[in-house]
């Protein structure tokens, strides 16, 4: 990489979705190493390691199981991060394990990609897992999600298998709302539409895994319609050259915010307008998600951490009742009539737990409305109250203002994910 | 239309503030780990950014083993003083003549391990409730498993296997008294990301890190500087060498490169074409297959 060519490049993150045998490491470690983003004592260490476990090939896998027990069972028990970069763009990949505490690693690694790689094998077809996996990506808002039949070297990389599998999995996304889905025909382990264009398969006329990574359009992933600054800190510098300087620190989570423009605070209700955006580098004249810049008001109101600066004409739902769809992330499952602890942008509150209106079974989709204990790795929709107004969209919407976490009070542990509905 | 697309550099800085403000929200008593090493000054320069104009709201704490390069600690104090900052040294020499630990014997002695006393006893002593630092989770296969914010107990022990979950940007800095948190801003980067910042923002660096002139010998295929504090066996021979450092750690498990690099601009065609990682100079890292997840565990960050 030479000159400032990085100046533009773009970040993606995605996800990694898969069962034990369907060749998500083999998948990663391909990708790795076709854009050669390992290194030589990475390769060198992991392939020590393959022939001392006696291994014919040198297992990629222990590239992602970093934690002493999960090479001694062979097992990913964590979501790992893994990184590498092309001129266009720079990945961050959130590789979820497919075993034990599967939904919540694959929820956690979900919250914050833009993209689901969901792979197929194509001598199996759509399986239980899915239909889980793809429930799940629609669940967390991931805008994009690449489907990859994967396998292909042993179905003799047939167009009727592949068209087949494409249109039973367009039957049933149709129904879950999920704004762009893809199909790529691949072999992990040859490499075939990976990284390199496939000479096997003349029929399929679209791009590689690689090629679509570096080109999916991510820039509307971010809300940039609802304006939502959550008050993340206030700072005073109480300095003389900044004598009554008063700046509302934080990270935009929706729109797109300009000096002049009308805004509120919330929940004072309290009008003003936009005075200045400040950064170290010197103010700017707009600001957008995900930003994290300083506003100053041209008025002095009461403005603390929690509270929202919103548009006059564009305001989120301000309210202490809210319906959620929940992921229980705990071996301690949700109480009714529990108290927690709970946290939505910049905001802490406690909540009371109201009702469970339904738990999802998330192999078959169907809603039980007689099973009502949210154990872990459940997924049901509830409603909570809350001790003070939240400022909330719908997580479809804007997934920074409709997301909350919620805490065991006792443990502080996170024990819930939440989604606004 | 606007193309409202921050590049990638920017979204991790965005990200990283974002961390580090609401470090200064979350805790009572936080504090910023600082080597002198580039990890260490990114999060500083960043931490700057977070609270511009007002001042960094939170001191630095450098754990000084006692065998620092001297170009490091120089520039420490020309850093901290620039910054306007307050300094807390947490000395690893202290904790070895208070009895708190035992020095390393023998030709590869390094006082890394024992790091970790002297950063415990800091974190104690000055009852600080978060620990940020700059460590990196491309770094190493135990730290890629770290969370943002790590949660440690009353020992300053890191339970990989029972991570509090971390979902989209929403950090549970909640614990109980007398546990503290150890907390990695730029988690998210690169050894690539953090040398393009460093050129994009126009960061300073210890001389170190360029090319330059060094009496040197070989160890176990690594170049070792020949300094004072370590001792050489007698088939080591010392010679005059170009090299620079990758990273910096103390003289007795710090390896430097073979490198012409005097520039930032050759720093990063260097690192885009090295084959090995960071790392690989690090003895500290190589003396088992777990020996970072080991020091985390008991306390290292």
């Amino acid at each position: 990489m030479s000159g400032k060519s990085y100046l533009d490049m773009e970040l993606l993150r995605f996800s990694t979705a898969g069962s034990v045998d369907d060749g998500k490491s083999t998948l990663i470690g391909r990708m790795l190493y076709d854009s050669k983003s390992i290194f030589q004592d990475q390769y060198d260490a992991i392939e020590a390691s393959s022939k001392k476990k006696g291994e014919a090939n040198v297992n990629l896998a222990l590239l992602t199981d970093g934690l002493r027990s999960e090479r001694e069972q062979g097992i990913t028990i964590d979501v790992a991060y893994r990184y590498f970069a092309t001129p266009k763009r720079k990945f961050i990949i959130a590789d979820t394990p497919g075993h034990i505490q599967y939904t919540r690693n694959m929820v956690t690694g979900a919250s914050t990609s833009n993209l689901s790689i969901i792979l197929i094998d194509a001598r199996k077809g759509i399986i239980e897992q899915t239909y889980r996996h793809t429930f799940i990506a629609s669940l967390l808002g991931i805008p994009h999600v690449v489907f990859c039949i994967n396998k292909m070297d042993l179905v003799d990389y047939s167009e009727e298998v592949f068209e087949k599998i494409k249109k039973d999995t367009e039957a049933f996304v149709s129904k879950l709302g999920i704004k762009d889905i893809k199909f790529i025909p691949i072999s992990a382990l040859n490499g075939d539409n990976v990284v390199n264009k496939s000479e096997n398969m003349d029929w399929y006329q679209g791009g590689t895994l690689l090629y679509l990574l570096e080109n999916i359009h991510i820039g509307s992933d971010q809300n940039h319609v609802d304006c939502r600054f959550p008050v993340q800190y206030v700072i005073r510098p109480q300095s003389d050259e900044f004598h009554d300087y008063r700046g509302y620190a934080g990270r935009i989570a929706g729109g797109v915010f300009k000096p002049g423009d009308k805004v509120v605070a919330l929940p004072s209700g309290f009008s003003s307008t936009i005075k200045s955006i400040d950064t170290m580098d010197g103010p700017i004249e707009e600001a957008f998600a995900p930003m994290s810049v300083t506003l100053t008001l041209e008025d002095e109101i009461d403005i603390s951490r929690g509270d929202m600066i919103v548009r006059e004409n564009n305001q989120p739902n301000i309210t202490q009742d809210v319906d959620i769809m929940v992921c229980w992330l705990n071996e301690k499952p949700l109480q009714v009539r529990g108290k927690y602890a709970i946290k939505h942008t910049s905001n802490d509150v406690r909540c009371i737990v109201k009702e469970v209106k339904y738990k999802v079974d998330i192999n078959t989709l169907h809603r039980l409305e007689d099973d009502q204990e949210i154990k872990m790795n459940d997924i049901g929709r509830i409603s909570i109250r809350t001790t003070k107004a939240l400022f909330t969209d719908e997580y479809k919407r804007n997934r920074n203002t409709g997301s909350l976490i919620i805490i065991d009070e006792a443990t502080n542990e996170t024990v819930g994910a939440g989604m606004i509905l | 239309m606007n193309n409202y697309n921050l590049n990638h550099l920017k979204e991790l800085e965005s990200e990283a503030i974002y961390i580090v403000r609401e470090v200064a929200a979350q805790f009572e008593n936080p504090v910023l780990l600082f080597s002198g090493g580039k990890d260490s000054i990114v999060c500083a320069h960043i931490a700057k950014k977070a609270f511009y104009p007002a001042k960094v709201p939170f001191p630095l704490m450098h754990v000084d083993t006692g065998h620092n390069f001297p170009e490091t600690i120089e520039f420490r104090d020309k850093f901290v003083e620039e910054m306007g900052v307050n300094l807390i040294v947490a000395s690893v020499q202290d904790a070895i003549d208070q009895g708190l630990a035992v020095e390393e014997k023998g030709f590869n002695a390094s006082r890394n391990g024992i790091q970790t006393v002297a950063l415990l006893k800091g974190i104690e002593d000055n009852k600080f409730d978060a620990a940020m630092g700059g460590a990196r989770r491309d770094e190493e296969k135990a730290r890629a498993k770290e969370r943002f914010f790590s949660h440690r107990d009353e020992f300053g022990q890191w339970d990989p296997k029972n991570q509090r979950a971390e979902l989209w940007n929403i950090f549970n800095g909640m614990k109980h008294f007398g546990e503290n948190f150890r907390v990695f801003p730029i988690s998210n980067w690169t050894e690539m990301d953090v040398w393009q910042y460093i050129l994009a923002e126009g960061i300073e660096l210890p001389s170190l890190y360029f090319s330059h002139q060094r009496d040197c010998f070989i160890r176990d295929g690594v170049v070792m500087f020949a300094s004072d504090v370590m001792e050489r066996k007698p088939e080591e021979g010392v010679e005059k060498m170009t090299v620079r450092f990758r990273t910096i750690g103390d003289m007795t498990c710090t390896g430097a490169v073979y490198s012409e690099a005097d520039d930032l601009e050759k720093i990063i065609e260097e690192v885009a074409a090295t084959r090995t990682t960071e790392r690989g100079t690090r003895s500290d890292d190589k003396r088992s297959e777990a020996a970072m997840e080991d020091r985390k565990k008991q306390g290292y960050f």
